[in-house]
């Protein structure tokens, strides 16, 4: 009853999906109406971290290599830390706006464990592109996140990391098991997929 | 026209530029889900069931985005909008 890898990408997509929505819907109205309702300040936070969560059964389950558990395993620490951070902002435990750099740490560590995991060239197919190309953009991405979050009131900034994590779960609609990129597919990369 | 309709029109008319942006959010995450089955209908597998497994039958991947949508839309928008509504009044 293990599902097939791109369906586990697809599952991942559909949460960044839904916290790109809310960051960007929070980045609309300001952190002060979000926060109106206590269930809808701990939503994303809450969504991230559970994202953390599950990417522990993705760890356990889809090793095929050390560097796999390594990469896998990191990004479940640091989406759990940025998850747990954010709570911690909201409820009010938390009181160092330093915290808010949990949330580019994880971006930051997710785009190198991507980049670094990904032992195969851009082109030898549409997985190892789009590893390649998530690992940049994360990386590009947590740049965004630093800047937001040392300017947490800016609607510009913050609908940018809403952005950034939108175009991630594009990217994680898009992979394929074994598929071609731009026409190219390495012979080493397996039988095609449909 | 019933009262209620005009009235409900009336407020739509007068939501703010943020209010309006919240409230299309769902409705076009929707249609991007739509556009997507509509451009490789072989992604739904519900279409073609016979001989798939469970997951292919459970996952996919235009209607996850058409549910992201849904949910935004009934889940968060409303009361986003009321509230942005409430500030502004």
């Amino acid at each position: 009853m293990i599902p097939p890898a791109e369906h586990v990408h697809w599952l991942f997509a559909t949460g960044f999906l839904l916290l790109g929505l809310c960051l960007f819907a929070r980045a609309v109205v300001g952190e002060e109406v979000w926060g109106r309702r206590r269930w809808r300040a701990y939503l994303w936070p809450s969504l991230l971290f559970g994202l953390g969560v599950l990417m522990w059964p993705v760890m356990v389950f889809f090793t095929n290599s050390a560097i796999h558990m390594m990469a896998h395993g990191s990004w479940a620490q640091t989406m759990m830390l940025a998850g747990a951070a954010e709570l911690g902002l909201v409820r009010g435990k938390l009181k160092s706006p330093l915290w808010r750099l949990a949330v580019p740490l994880a971006l930051f560590a997710s785009g190198a464990a991507l980049l670094v995991h990904e032992q195969n060239g851009w082109f030898f197919a549409r997985s190892a592109f789009l590893h390649h190309a998530l690992g940049w953009w994360a990386i590009a991405g947590a740049a965004v996140a630093v800047v937001s979050a040392l300017r947490p009131r800016s609607p510009v900034w913050s609908s940018g990391v809403a952005l950034v994590l939108v175009v991630v779960a594009v990217f994680l609609y898009c992979d394929r098991d074994v598929a071609p990129v731009f026409g190219h597919l390495s012979p080493l990369a397996g039988e095609r997929h449909r | 026209m019933s009262t209620q309709l005009a009235s409900e029109r009336l407020a739509v008319a007068r939501r703010s530029a943020r209010a309006r942006v919240i409230f299309a959010l769902g409705p076009v995450t929707i249609l991007a889900g739509f556009v997507w089955a509509i451009l490789q209908p072989y992604r739904i597998t519900l279409l073609h069931p016979r001989g798939q497994g469970f997951w292919w039958l459970l996952v996919e991947p235009p209607l996850l985005v058409v549910l992201a949508g849904v949910a935004f839309a009934l889940v968060v928008a409303p009361g986003l909008i009321d509230d942005l509504e409430e500030a502004e009044a």
